[in-house]
């Protein structure tokens, strides 16, 4: 069909919105709260357009239909969208020197754009108390727009439902319930509503400060640990083009902040695939139970707890290789190196907030001591390299430390969604058939789809698998399996959508293009390896002969598994 | 309390989406509607907690506050206010020693404004739980409250 | 309106007498849905919530959208200040809006009716559910009704407390269970409504004149009222004249004469000063508009609105600036919260009438008043943000020298304004509070 757009003749699809029509012809229409396909419901008011007979519309959610004029500026036009926008700014902090959205800040660009100069409204900030309960987000209420974005993702994309609008009118406020913090309710904590919003009004609660305080304590033997994601993505907060894999340089600059150790979570991501396949072949073999769901993801372990508590024997019992490398840094290591397990610190940089939360879990611990100290996302380690004025690009490259820092390929796919099933199967083929693997790359289970199935021939056992990417496909497949629909061995979960790549501590922006990006950094990472399976890892083979012992075996549960919890749905 | 309102969902079984039918039941019922008791309406109909306070705190008729044994609600609307609501506002401030939104120490009256109550003819006017008074003045305050 | 007050409307026998129930019984048996649809497109009825929206092309929008279960809801939830005239039609002639319903239902295609009607109206609930009841009993509501095949139940559902609800589409989502916040149009209810089926969504005065149109033609309903405002409307009179009530007349009828007429004049025969018309949303006319004609299409000509009916009268002894802020309180707390104008707008509409009304305004208030109330009614999301500033807007044109003597001169003649009799006395203690201000 044919619409006009300022005196513009263009070509439309039925059902597309007067905002994409504009879009593809090059008209900018500003937006605040709309989100492609998941928050388009005309709230904020910026997009408004001018539609010949319809009066002023919002252009995000108004259907094209043939011979639609319509004008997306005027001076009419600027003055309506700039008065709501100070309508916004009046009740927002103007604090944006202190805040650390700024220059990434959504309401601050807007501002610009629309060329805001000052704010005819007295300034009435909320005066709420911030949401600091749990140890993953923070939440300013004081600097939310309510612009629902939020509410949307939590709701559309992660299926957790764990924000609402609550109360009306002018003291409406997105919350997880009346007088109910975080920590009340079943938010499961994957950080996706960090990237949905576009000021500071959802955060990571930042750890870096303890970081600071550990480095500076001379009797502490401070060791880290860098997680497969975080080098895909760390260089976007300076600068680099999404996806560019700086693993080398991030090693440097890391030694240069002072850390003792810089080791490796790939590693442990090896030794997970290792302990996983491992429990898989014991429960192929041993009827189950089945299938096996794979418990890397912290985000994903605590919505199982809440929301289908009745399969949590479903979980592998193998901690997450964030986990087990606490617990080998502070038992193995310890012992190997002769330092007190007490005086090591072990830090994490994770893509996920979620991993805050589960470094805190009462049950990671080993003889009294903490698998994992701290926990930092990406966003915070970049803000770390930034404070001590690191140029990242100048730096030269960096290794990472034995023993812990020496890796596969298959453990940097833990990254990616697909990337755990890859690497499990890469090792578990091997196993049972005793062949060498010709072709490395299992293309079935690579892939964005929310939700992936394969079934793979192992020695004449046909072994079925599904990928979930992000927690919003869960029920319908966890439904599935319970009504006996599908029938799966193993099933691997990724609470974000993209994996790890697209965790809620990744640097903001977060969007689907740039997960594609960094997940092609991850699979470059693993093609460019020289081993590309885990269980051929030296050192993981070294350590269950010098230290573990068999696999799966005594020691290795006592260090390396865990239980899980029931936790309240409601 | 479970069983309560477990009741009450029943009742209301075949009603499509009954949450705000189920929260005015659940409020008469019970008093106001607990942290406690929505929590077992939002596992009663599988519905999000957060949306289940979304609900109950969008409505003035629903209450997540414990009220007094008698609500007082004066009508704030234009027609009230010209007739004197505002004076009528004063005396229960002062007679009953409350502000808008408190109860009583003992328990007995709490204060709300209402939007109207669509009997402006005879403005100013309170609800008082369900009962409704109108062409109020000082006098008539004081024998309207002693009935209760 | 006709029958109140002459039916016991808890005894469905009184409403028959008067030949109830005989329209339903002649659509249903007499006619297809869609001559059912021409008659009151012929009519010329016109929705009696508000907005005035042709009611013929709304059966026959929502007739012919394609759904597989469609419905009928009667708009009951009555908020708008100074309206009473749907809780006399419920509490006295429950009936009228029952039979409208299954001939509307008849109409469109539907076999379910929903009355939504405020919690506040428990007289009226009572009544309907009675009457609900009895008509049930006597097979005029339920399964194959005059032996005709067609079904129509009828269900109520209590709001809890939301003007907003009023909204057709903020009422529906109450229905589903949700928060009645308002959703952006198209799609409209009557493609996507209840649980996002076609829907037809009428006020109850709009039913309440069905049945009659069905009886007496549309030609007899043509000849009352005007030209294009056919009919009857009914008025919620209240305020400072000697009649306060309710009162039902033809479309067109002079402010004059209802308010001298039907009013009986302004009490102990004060000046009269301002009426607003349509309720909290509606705009306050001065004197030099007494002579207008009550109807849709007059009043939008000079920018004032029919609305619910609602006619507030008020004497010389109120003071615009109260009112106004007294009106935009109102709206600050029925502001749904989601769409910006609307939250923000009504808060800082609020705040500056508060400031003028304290002395502390300044010109460009003014300024900052009209600015605001134009971008609420043009980008609000909904009919409340849109026509929550009206008030302003009319009283800036109208009494614009009122608001300039509470600027310039710090005084308010009628004396309404505390603040600024308290003025001095702060100016005494050595300074004003600047806290809350615009």
């Amino acid at each position: 069909m044919e619409i006009i757009i300022d005196g513009q003749k263009c070509e439309a699809e039925a059902g597309q919105t007067v905002l994409e029509a504009a879009q593809q012809i090059g008209i900018k229409i500003p937006t605040l709260c709309y989100l492609k396909e998941v928050n388009e419901i005309g709230a904020c008011r910026i997009c408004i357009v001018e539609i010949e007979g319809k009066g002023y519309q919002t252009a995000c959610t108004f259907p094209v239909s043939e011979g639609l004029r319509i004008k997306t500026t005027s001076p009419e036009i600027r003055r309506l969208r700039k008065l709501n926008l100070e309508l916004i700014l009046a009740n927002h902090p103007q604090d944006c020197l202190k805040c650390e959205r700024s220059t990434n800040c959504e309401l601050q660009s807007l501002s610009k754009e629309l060329g805001v100069e000052k704010v005819r409204f007295a300034q009435d900030s909320g005066g709420y108390k911030l949401d600091q309960s749990t140890p993953s987000i923070v939440r300013d209420y004081n600097k939310c727009i309510k612009c629902r974005r939020c509410v949307s993702v939590c709701e559309k994309v992660q299926g957790v439902k764990a924000l609402y609008p609550n109360q009306r009118s002018f003291k409406a406020i997105i919350s997880p319930g009346y007088k109910q913090e975080l920590k009340d309710v079943s938010c499961v904590l994957c950080g996706q509503c960090i990237h949905a919003c576009p000021v500071a009004a959802i955060k990571e609660k930042d750890d870096t400060e303890r970081v600071w305080q550990v480095l500076n304590d001379e009797n502490k033997h401070v060791v880290l640990q860098i997680a497969p994601a975080v080098r895909v993505a760390l260089g976007e907060e300076f600068e680099l083009p999404p996806g560019t894999p700086i693993t080398e340089k991030i090693v440097t600059a890391c030694r240069r902040l002072g850390f003792d150790k810089i080791f490796d979570t790939v590693f442990s991501a090896d030794l997970t695939i290792v302990e996983e396949g491992h429990e898989l072949l014991a429960r192929l073999k041993n009827d189950g139970p089945l299938p096996l769901f794979t418990s890397c993801s912290p985000g994903w372990i605590k919505y199982i707890e809440h929301f289908h508590s009745d399969l949590l024997d479903h979980l592998s019992s193998c901690k997450s290789p964030q986990q087990m490398f606490g617990a080998l840094a502070k038992s193995y290591y310890a012992e190997t190196e002769g330092i007190e397990p007490e005086n090591i610190v072990v830090v994490s940089i994770m893509p996920c907030t979620a991993k805050k939360f589960e470094a805190t879990r009462e049950e990671m611990e080993v003889n009294g001591n903490r698998d994992i100290d701290i926990v930092l996302t990406t966003r915070e380690l970049a803000r770390m390299l930034r404070v001590c004025g690191v140029d990242l690009m100048k730096l030269p490259a960096g290794e990472f430390d034995a023993p812990l820092g020496i890796t596969t390929g298959a453990g940097d796919i833990f990254g990616i969604t697909g990337g755990v099933m890859e690497a499990a199967l890469r090792t578990v083929y091997e196993e049972v058939t005793e062949n060498e693997l010709e072709k490395l790359e299992f293309n079935q289970v690579r892939g964005f789809e929310g939700v992936r199935e394969a079934s793979i021939d192992l020695a004449g056992q046909e072994v079925n698998v599904a990928i979930i990417n992000g927690l919003g496909n869960v029920d319908e497949v966890l439904t599935a399996i319970k009504e006996g629909e599908k029938e799966y061995h193993f099933v691997e979960v990724m609470s974000c959508p993209g994996g790890c790549i697209g965790g809620g501590g990744q640097p903001i922006p977060t969007t689907e293009e740039i997960i594609v990006q960094r997940g092609k950094g991850l699979y470059d990472i693993d093609q460019a390896k020289e081993i590309r399976k885990s269980h051929e890892n030296p050192i993981i083979k070294e350590i269950y002969k010098d230290y573990l012992g068999e696999i799966g075996g005594q020691k290795a549960h006592n260090l390396l598994h865990t239980t899980y919890q029931e936790r309240d749905q409601y | 309390m479970e069983a309560t309102i477990e009741e009450i969902t029943k009742a209301l079984d075949s009603e499509r989406t009954p949450l705000i039918s189920v929260l005015h039941a659940v409020q008469a019922e019970l008093g106001y509607l607990s942290t406690e008791g929505l929590k077992i309406v939002a596992k009663k109909l599988d519905i999000p907690l957060s949306k289940v306070y979304g609900v109950a705190t969008f409505y003035t008729l629903l209450d997540t506050e414990e009220k007094g044994e008698n609500v007082i609600r004066l009508c704030e609307s234009a027609p009230c206010h010209i007739k004197g609501a505002t004076n009528i506002l004063t005396e229960l401030q002062d007679k009953l020693d409350i502000d808008v939104g408190e109860t009583t120490d003992d328990n007995k009256f709490s204060l709300e404004m209402t939007s109207c109550l669509g009997i402006c003819a005879v403005a100013p006017a309170i609800m008082i739980n369900g009962t409704v008074y109108g062409n109020l003045t000082s006098k008539k305050l004081d024998s309207i409250l002693d009935r209760y | 309106m006709r029958n109140c007050g002459h039916i016991d409307p808890e005894n469905i026998k009184d409403y028959i007498t008067r030949d109830g129930y005989q329209a339903l019984g002649t659509v249903v048996t007499e006619l297809k849905p869609i001559e059912v649809i021409e008659i009151i497109e012929q009519s010329g009825l016109r929705g009696r919530g508000g907005a005035g929206f042709p009611t013929g092309l709304k059966w026959k929008f929502t007739h012919q959208a394609a759904g597989k279960e469609k419905y009928v809801v009667a708009n009951a939830d009555e908020g708008e200040p100074g309206t009473s005239k749907d809780r006399l039609i419920m509490e006295g002639d429950p009936h009228s809006l029952l039979e409208a319903m299954a001939i509307a239902g008849y109409a469109i295609g539907a076999n379910t009716g929903y009355i939504y009607i405020r919690g506040e109206y428990q007289l009226a609930i009572k009544r309907l559910k009675i009457a609900i009841a009895q008509a049930k009993e006597m097979g005029l509501l339920g399964e194959n009704l005059f032996d005709s095949g067609f079904n129509f139940e009828i269900k109520i559902r209590e709001g809890a407390g939301a003007y907003v609800c009023g909204e057709e589409t903020a009422l529906l989502k109450s229905i589903e269970g949700e928060r009645g916040e308002p959703q952006v149009k198209p799609p409209y209810p009557t493609n996507e409504g209840l649980w996002g089926q076609p829907t037809l969504i009428n006020n109850v005065e709009t039913l309440a004149n069905i049945a009659v149109i069905i009886r007496e033609g549309a030609e007899w309903f043509n000849e009352i009222g005007t030209e294009g405002c056919p009919g009857t409307k009914v008025f919620t009179l209240s305020g400072d004249v000697e009649n306060e009530g309710i009162i039902e007349l033809p479309m067109g009828t002079p402010l004059r004469r209802i308010i001298e007429g039907f009013g009986g004049g302004m009490v102990d025969d004060k000046e009269f000063k301002v009426a607003q018309s349509g309720g909290s949303s509606g705009g306050c006319m001065p004197k030099e508009l007494l002579d207008t004609p009550m109807d849709y299409d007059s009043l939008a000509e000079i920018g004032m609105t029919l609305g619910s009916g609602a006619l507030l009268v008020m004497d010389e002894t109120h003071c615009i600036v109260d009112i106004a802020k007294c009106l935009m309180q109102f709206f600050k707390h029925e502001s749904c919260g989601k769409c910006v104008p609307c939250r923000e707008g009504n808060k800082r509409l609020y705040n500056r009438l508060d400031k003028i009304s304290k002395g502390e305004g300044e010109l460009e208030d003014l300024e900052r008043l009209r600015d605001l109330a134009d971008t609420m009614s043009k980008t609000a999301l909904c009919g409340l943000g849109q026509m929550a500033p009206t008030s302003i807007y009319t009283t800036l044109k109208y009494f614009k020298d009122e608001y300039l003597t509470h600027i310039e001169d710090n005084n308010c003649t009628t004396g309404s304004c505390r603040g600024l009799v308290d003025l001095e006395v702060q100016d005494k203690r050595g300074g004003k509070d600047y806290g809350n201000n615009n």
